[in-house]
């Protein structure tokens, strides 16, 4: 790891200044991404802002919501009681991620914002247009099981990116609704979860929407209906401590067993957690049945498209929204 | 195999040495000082003698200064030690190499394997990706300093010697300070809640079924932890 300055500024206006006067300038929150990263040599900031200072860590009632500070644990978010009652699906989509160690230094932020599993990104001698913009997607005609099937940039080798996020907690909060509250070189903003991250596009280092030097404050995840029924499936190689091949969050509203309402996303298979509106359109007010769950599968994977070695997605994905659906309506 | 046999041995007795004395003392020489002096030797081959002095200095004393180091006062096992470091060591690094403190394990530097273990304030993290510079004011506590004193073992090393909750070691200070975490967490209900709060921890000998046992029994003799 080369060296860097390290700066712990105690206010939100002297983090966002600190890292708008140096371009290679990175905030470090539970350090579990970034410094993996700058071992690597995939990223070199000379200057690390540590904004462990702010006061951020608080998880309140909020109006018709819960915020939750951008420095709060994963652990303890996961953990907490108004979480675990109010927002399952959160708790869950936590728990499911990393091991109990790096929940406990991870923070939201962070969670949001690490970067992708893609093993070219990972190995610096490799091609890849999000670590080095213009030098080609090594995945493409690579190794790529662990890749996209929705939202890829795959024409122009230039641009071409198959990278999904690896995120389990972004793929619940795109499902619950939820909102990012940022600050920035232009004051505050809000931002909705679905639109925070994006597809590669023609510009696959972009990860999100922030703009240089925003600082992320909060989520908003807003109350709803569906604390007695969701459920997040995560399929992995191994039982535990591995990233999603494909996940589903799943909520839904039931009246009798009647959908009155739901929301369905995934992860592990599009550059930014998949939320799947038509699917969700296709289950409201239709009976909770295997084969409603599985309309509704169909409709998730309109427009899904496999590489060399990622078909088995294209089977796993359906067949995942299914199972996870069938839990989540279960009696609670 | 003769040079397996008496390594696995070493490896086995100074794990043992972790276990029973958690006092600060260095360990005394093993394989690692062998290790570090052959390497040494090595390095003094072929290192010009100025880079040497400088290396010296750097490494010899606790906190000596260069440009970018940044002063640092952390409680480690309960003394508050004011320490001098580069921001880009990480805690793991700063135990092992600055201060001897060897009980704590590298096994993949890059936060997959649970090996690096330890307590920061209560709470099990990994050193392994935590920066030194960023634990000023914290308490850390490492498996030397688990339990009270030297003559008494904590109730979960006491748990992994009877129920043989390891075979080579050297996952086994990363497992102990993790198990602790897991019981104070409260997610030791059941075995299977045991072994996914565990899953943060890989032992490559497999001595998972025994690491439960040892969990298990602590938690059943509810003491304090
Ligand atoms: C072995 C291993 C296994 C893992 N498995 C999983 C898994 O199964 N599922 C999963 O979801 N995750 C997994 N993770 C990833 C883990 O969840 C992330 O590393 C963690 O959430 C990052 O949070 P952090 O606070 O440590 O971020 P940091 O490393 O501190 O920061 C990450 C990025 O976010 C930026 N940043 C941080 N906070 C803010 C803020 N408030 N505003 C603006 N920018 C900010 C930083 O500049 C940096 O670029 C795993 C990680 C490891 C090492
Ligand atoms: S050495 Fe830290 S997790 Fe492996
Ligand atoms: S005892 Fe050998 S790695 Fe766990």
């Amino acid at each position: 790891m080369i060296n860097f300055r390290y700066v712990r500024p105690t206010t939100r206006q002297a983090c966002v200044t600190a890292l708008v006067s140096d371009p290679t300038a990175q905030f470090i929150a539970g350090g579990t991404n970034l410094i993996d990263l700058m071992k690597r040599g995939v990223t070199a900031p000379e200057k690390v802002v540590d904004i462990n200072a702010l006061t951020l860590r608080s998880i309140d009632k909020q109006g018709s919501g819960i915020r939750i500070g951008a420095l709060a644990l994963n652990s303890a978010v996961a953990d907490h009681p108004m979480i675990r009652q109010q927002q399952p699906l959160l708790t869950q989509a936590l728990n499911a991620g990393a091991s109990a160690q790096i929940r406990n230094m991870a923070t939201m932020g962070g969670n949001m914002l690490q970067r992708t599993r893609c093993h070219y990104f990972y190995d610096t001698a490799l091609p890849c247009n999000k670590r080095e913009p213009g030098s080609g997607c090594g995945a493409l005609e690579g190794f790529n099981r662990i890749h996209a099937i929705f939202g890829t940039s795959d024409r122009d080798p230039k641009t071409a990116c198959i990278a999904v996020h690896p995120s389990d907690m972004c793929v619940a909060l795109v499902a619950l609704d939820a909102t990012v509250l940022v600050t920035g070189p232009n004051g505050e903003r809000r931002i909705p979860f679905v639109d925070f991250h994006r597809l590669p596009g023609n510009t696959p280092e972009r990860d999100t929407n922030l703009e240089r030097g925003e600082l992320i404050l909060a989520i908003d995840v807003p109350d709803n209906a569906f604390a007695r029924h969701t459920h997040y499936l995560k399929v992995r190689d191994r039982n535990s401590y591995a990233f999603a091949l494909v996940s589903v969050a799943a909520a839904l509203d039931l009246s009798n067993s009647t959908i009155r309402d739901a929301r369905l996303a995934m992860g592990g298979v599009a550059h930014k957690p998949w939320r799947l509106l038509d699917a969700e359109k296709a289950l409201v007010g239709k009976p909770a049945t295997e084969a409603t769950f599985r309309q509704a599968a169909d409709i998730a994977m309109q427009g899904a498209k496999a590489f060399e070695h990622n078909a088995f997605k294209i089977r796993m994905a359906p067949s995942s929204i299914v199972e996870a659906l069938k839990t989540a309506a279960r009696p609670a | 195999m003769v040079i397996q046999a008496s390594n696995s041995t070493v490896m086995k007795n100074r794990t043992f040495s972790v276990l029973i004395n958690p006092g600060q003392a260095p360990p005394q020489a093993g394989r690692r000082d062998f290790l570090k002096q052959s390497s040494l030797l090595t390095a003094l081959a072929l290192t010009p003698s100025t880079v040497l002095q400088a290396a010296e200095t750097v490494l010899g004393t606790e906190g000596s200064p260069t440009a970018e180091n940044i002063p640092v006062v952390i409680e480690i096992n309960g003394t508050s030690r004011s320490l001098s470091v580069e921001p880009r060591v990480s805690l793991l690094d700063l135990l092992r190499e600055q201060l001897d403190m060897t009980g704590t394990k590298k096994g993949c530097d890059y936060g997959q394997c649970g090996a690096c273990t330890v307590h920061v304030d209560g709470q099990r993290v990994l050193a392994c990706l935590s920066l030194a510079v960023m634990m000023q004011g914290k308490q850390v506590t490492t498996i030397e300093g688990l339990a009270e004193g030297p003559e008494r073992l904590h109730p979960m090393q006491e748990a992994f010697i009877k129920h043989d909750g390891f075979q080579c070691g050297y996952c086994t200070p990363g497992q102990i300070m993790s198990a602790v975490g897991c019981l104070r967490e409260g997610h030791a209900d059941t075995e299977a809640e045991i072994r996914e709060y565990m899953s943060g921890n890989i032992c490559r000998c497999g001595a998972y079924s025994n690491i439960i046992a040892a969990i298990e029994e602590v938690k059943k003799g509810g003491q304090k932890v």
